[in-house]
């Protein structure tokens, strides 16, 4: 915990009411404020305590206390590298560090993932006897979406019309196990907006799980650097929010690694889909997609990354298709990585309360560019009882609309 | 106190408030230690999260039962100090009581808990066309609890007043643990008013009834940059004396544009000496008609660029420098005070010109942002907490400024308040008799001064006097020249 960075806080306190826990729990210790303020106890020499690792646990890493801070404190610096302190000071009940373990081992493989995914299904029914076993499993076991379709991506898919360029693309662990249709979207819009795009089939984990909870992430950082180095791109396209911010920040996490890796992690540039698409400027033709779109902006796209008027100028961009925003849009949903696994109450808190204010947009579509989000925030919608929405990801709207499939394209989850 | 005393009070409220409401871990404890401004610290000997009216009043109850004193926080913003805790006392935290419980519309009125938000109020009815209008800078995130304890300003408050003249009725829980209702229609003494700007010193707000404003029919935001500080002024006198009351006259020097650069990115025009922001509102045609004059105005005294917004995207834009100054400073300075004065609008440029001297003097940089329209100055001294000696040039020069403020028939608070950092300059605008004629007053309502002691007031003389213990009458009684009550 750099005391520099530590005392960037002013104590104004501007951060606290976009900050999830603090809306939810409205005490000092759970805001941003005040966290910076036990970090710095804890730099001053108090060890770090049970109490203070909680606080610091219960924090979603969201970052909406960067974009809220007019003093420009790095929390999502100071958040990671106390993350690490409280790795490796504090000790976790056992029950605690098994659930983590488990998480850490699966996700960030797709192999270990896929073969979770059939007892998955199973667990839903599970649910209720794992829920007593300890809330984590619960909590993943409703949050697993109906099986999907698997998509094979060829390695590479060519530009519809005069290529304006090449890109790699990320395919990402949960999306592409839970959600490939959304890789093929994805696909499938960059080559029609004249883009070649390249798929390693053996790309692995970008290390997001891992960064964002305070574990060494480096290992997956230099070996995605290497993937899409060999790849021979000119931008690397990412449609997950949490895997973009992760990879923006590789030059950071790898600064200390020597043979050069930091600069070769700033050569790559990472660009979000949505972000890529409106420097790209569009070619293909929009046809129109009569329907009411509610836009969730994912934390690690709006606030990690700053992207929030990209997706919604496509969006807007779309012939017939209306735009609706969601009331307190800069809250965290509470999905947050791997949060809604660790810390199931407050993630199902948060969940319900965007459920709310989501439904009472009277959308069709909920629009999200996060796997977690649309996970989390389809489970909250589900339980509310107030009967679903549809959920999509900004790419399958894309691509309904440069293929003018219509708005019944926008099917299921 | 002894901890004894605060371990069993801690145990009595624990049988009042829900689960999780009362904090006693030292490393929590600390949290709450400041709030706005870091200077003055204090660990609260316990920390209490009420959700209701009725707890709060049993928290205050018991507090009188054990002799401990009390401070209210709201959002915990407050720039002189006044939510500074006792460690000897019970910090009452309003942050759970954040609910909107009546938007009354025919009425034109809401009636909310304290810990809601100053911005919240007006989201809740942007979309029925009105808002709250006092908008302090810092409304995202103070409480209205808070505002109404500071009566808190802010860049509209030129046209439409300050939180006072918003404030259309309260509940209370009196220093004895009464709840009682005050409001602006009762008959006698005005009591609202005495609570509004009373800083935690009188009880704590529980309910508030506020005013809510029906939004402007046209809005004109106006950036006009000028060479010199001395050219911005000429501007706003000119505009004032031509009869035009503008709904906000908001200058930021270079040094604070710089800042505000630096955080936001608000692209203020380059090299401008003074950046001086108009806000007009009102019937369009009168918007208009005002417009055209305070763009001659500004012509005439020298703007070399003038920015008009066309749209609510460019008027937040203007706006965003300015709001984001205070904090922005920090991206230029590693530590800094927020000073609050207020000088006639005549006196402007002599203060200015003084704070200049102070600056070179010293050797300590000051950006100044202000209220220009009221003459409320916020000068920004900087300081590097790491240099020796320069925290306390700092604090010398910040206090001097308060005596220019008050050489000049200023005051020392604009909208910040007295709270624990100021108290020591009261004297210096009041004499003994006007302090101790308020201190009756806050004796009428906390004779056992347990509601927040120690802030406001220099010497907490009177209240350990009265009533019953108190021996002879108070000179300004005895003079007739007040009355106790
Ligand atoms: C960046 C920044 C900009 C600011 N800009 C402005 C501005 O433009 N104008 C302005 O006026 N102020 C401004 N302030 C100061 C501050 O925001 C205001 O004073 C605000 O009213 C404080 O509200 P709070 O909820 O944070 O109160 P706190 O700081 O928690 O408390 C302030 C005082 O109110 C008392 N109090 C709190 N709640 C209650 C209650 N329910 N009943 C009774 N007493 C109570 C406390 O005991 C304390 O004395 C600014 C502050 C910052 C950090
Ligand atoms: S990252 Fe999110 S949850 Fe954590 S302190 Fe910041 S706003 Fe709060
Ligand atoms: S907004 Fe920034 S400076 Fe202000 S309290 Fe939060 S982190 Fe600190």
């Amino acid at each position: 915990m750099d005391p520099e960075l530590i005392k960037d806080c002013v104590h104004c306190g501007f951060c606290l009411p976009t900050c999830p826990t603090y809306v939810l729990w409205g005490e000092e210790m759970d805001s941003p404020r005040g966290r910076i303020h036990l970090m710095a106890q804890h730099v001053e020499g108090t060890p770090v305590t049970p109490e203070m690792a909680g606080h610091f646990d219960a924090c979603l890493g969201c970052m909406a206390c960067v974009t809220a801070c007019p003093s420009g404190v790095r929390y999502d610096r100071l958040i990671e590298q106390t993350r690490a302190v409280v790795e490796r000071e504090h000790v976790r009940a056992p029950g605690e560090r098994a659930i983590r373990e488990l998480v850490f081992t699966l996700f960030p493989y797709r192999r270990r993932l896929r073969a979770l995914r059939l007892p998955m299904r199973l667990a839903t029914r599970l649910r209720p006897f794992l829920e007593r076993v300890h809330p984590s499993l619960g909590a993943m076991a409703e949050l697993v979406p109906p099986p999907a379709r698997p998509v094979r991506l060829p390695p590479r898919v060519h530009a519809v019309g005069r290529r304006r360029a090449t890109v790699g693309m990320l395919v990402g662990c949960v999306q592409s196990q839970f959600f490939p249709q959304v890789n093929a979207a994805t696909a499938r819009v960059l080559a029609l907006e004249g883009c070649d795009v390249v798929i390693p089939p053996r790309q692995g984990c970008c290390g997001a799980l891992s960064l964002h909870s305070g574990r060494d992430a480096r290992r997956f950082a230099t070996r995605t650097i290497e993937t899409f180095e060999r790849a021979g791109v000119e931008a690397v396209v990412v449609n997950v929010a949490g895997c973009g911010s992760s990879m923006k920040e590789y030059a950071e996490v790898l600064k200390d690694e020597p043979g050069g890796w930091a600069e070769r992690a700033a050569a790559l540039r990472v660009r979000d889909l949505a972000e890529y698409l409106v420097e790209l400027g569009p070619v293909a033709p929009r046809h129109p997609l009569p329907v009411i779109v509610a836009y969730h902006d994912a934390c690690h796209l709006a606030h990690a990354q700053g992207v929030r008027s990209q997706p919604r100028e496509l969006l807007r961009a779309i012939p017939g298709l209306e735009l609706r925003e969601i009331a307190e849009s800069a809250v965290c949903c509470g999905s947050a990585g791997t949060y809604n696994l660790f810390q199931p109450g407050p993630a199902r808190d948060l969940g319900d309360r965007k459920a709310r204010h989501v439904l009472a947009t009277r959308a069709d579509v909920l629009v999200s560019a996060n796997p977690g989000c649309s996970m989390q925030i389809a489970a909250a919608m589900r339980r509310s009882g107030e009967g679903g929405m549809r959920v999509a990801h900004t790419a399958e709207v894309l691509d309904a609309s440069l293929r003018g499939l219509g708005a019944r394209a926008l099917g299921g989850r | 106190m002894s901890d004894a005393v605060l371990d069993r009070l801690a145990v009595r409220f624990a049988e009042l408030l829900p689960a999780g409401a009362v904090i006693t871990d030292p490393v929590r404890l600390r949290t709450y230690e400041c709030d706005g401004l870091t200077l003055h610290r204090a660990m609260p000997g316990i920390v209490v999260l009420p959700e209701t009216a009725e707890q709060v009043a049993a928290v205050v109850r018991l507090c009188g039962e054990y002799d401990v004193p009390f401070v209210a926080r709201g959002s915990g913003t407050g720039l002189s100090g006044g939510a500074l805790p006792r460690t000897d006392g019970v910090l009452i935290v309003t942050s759970r009581m954040r609910r909107i419980l009546e938007i009354d519309m025919p009425n034109r009125r809401a009636v909310v808990e304290p810990g809601v938000t100053n911005l919240a109020i007006t989201e809740a009815v942007r979309e029925q066309g009105y808002y709250y209008a006092p908008d302090p800078s810092s409304q995202q995130v103070c409480s209205i609890g808070g505002n109404v304890a500071e009566n808190a300003g802010g860049a509209h408050c030129l046209k439409y007043g300050f939180t006072v003249n918003h404030i259309l009725g309260l509940e209370i829980v009196t220093p004895d643990g009464e709840i009682v209702e005050l409001s602006a229609l009762d008959p006698g003494y005005d009591l609202l008013g005495a609570f509004v700007g009373s800083e935690g010193t009188l009880g704590i707000a529980t309910k508030i009834t506020v005013r809510l404003s029906r939004a402007p029919e046209a809005v004109t935001t106006l950036l006009a940059a000028f060479g010199s500080i001395e050219g911005g002024g000429a501007a706003v006198s000119a505009i004032i004396a031509a009869g035009i009351v503008p709904a906000a006259i908001e200058m930021m020097d270079a040094l604070a544009v710089e800042a505000a650069e630096a955080a936001v990115g608000c692209a203020y025009p380059e090299g401008a000496g003074a950046v001086l922001i108009v806000e007009l509102d009102g019937p369009r045609a009168e918007v208009e008609h005002q417009f055209t004059a305070v763009e001659r105005i500004c012509r005439e005294t020298g703007a070399f660029e003038i920015r008009v917004a066309a749209s609510t995207e460019e008027r937040a834009a203007i706006w965003k420098g300015r709001k984001s100054a205070f904090a922005a400073v920090g991206r230029i300075s590693p530590a800094y005070i927020v000073q609050d004065g207020v000088v006639p609008r005549t006196a402007l440029p002599e203060v200015l010109a003084g704070i200049d001297r102070l600056q070179e003097e010293y050797g300590i940089r000051v950006a100044n942002v202000f209220h220009a329209g009221d003459g409320n100055l916020h000068p920004l001294v900087l300081f590097d907490d790491a240099a020796p000696g320069e925290g306390e040039r700092a604090a010398t020069v910040s206090g001097r400024i308060l005596d220019l403020c008050i050489e000049h028939g200023g005051s020392i608070t604009g909208e910040h308040g007295v709270g624990v950092d100021k108290s020591r300059y009261m004297p210096k605008m009041f004499t003994e008799e006007d302090l101790d004629t308020m201190q009756l007053v806050r004796c009428a309502f906390d004779p056992r001064s347990l509601s927040n002691p120690g802030k406001v007031f220099p010497t907490p003389r009177l209240c350990g006097e009265v009533p019953g213990v108190r021996k002879g009458v108070h000179p300004l009684v005895e003079s007739g020249r007040a009355e106790q009550f």
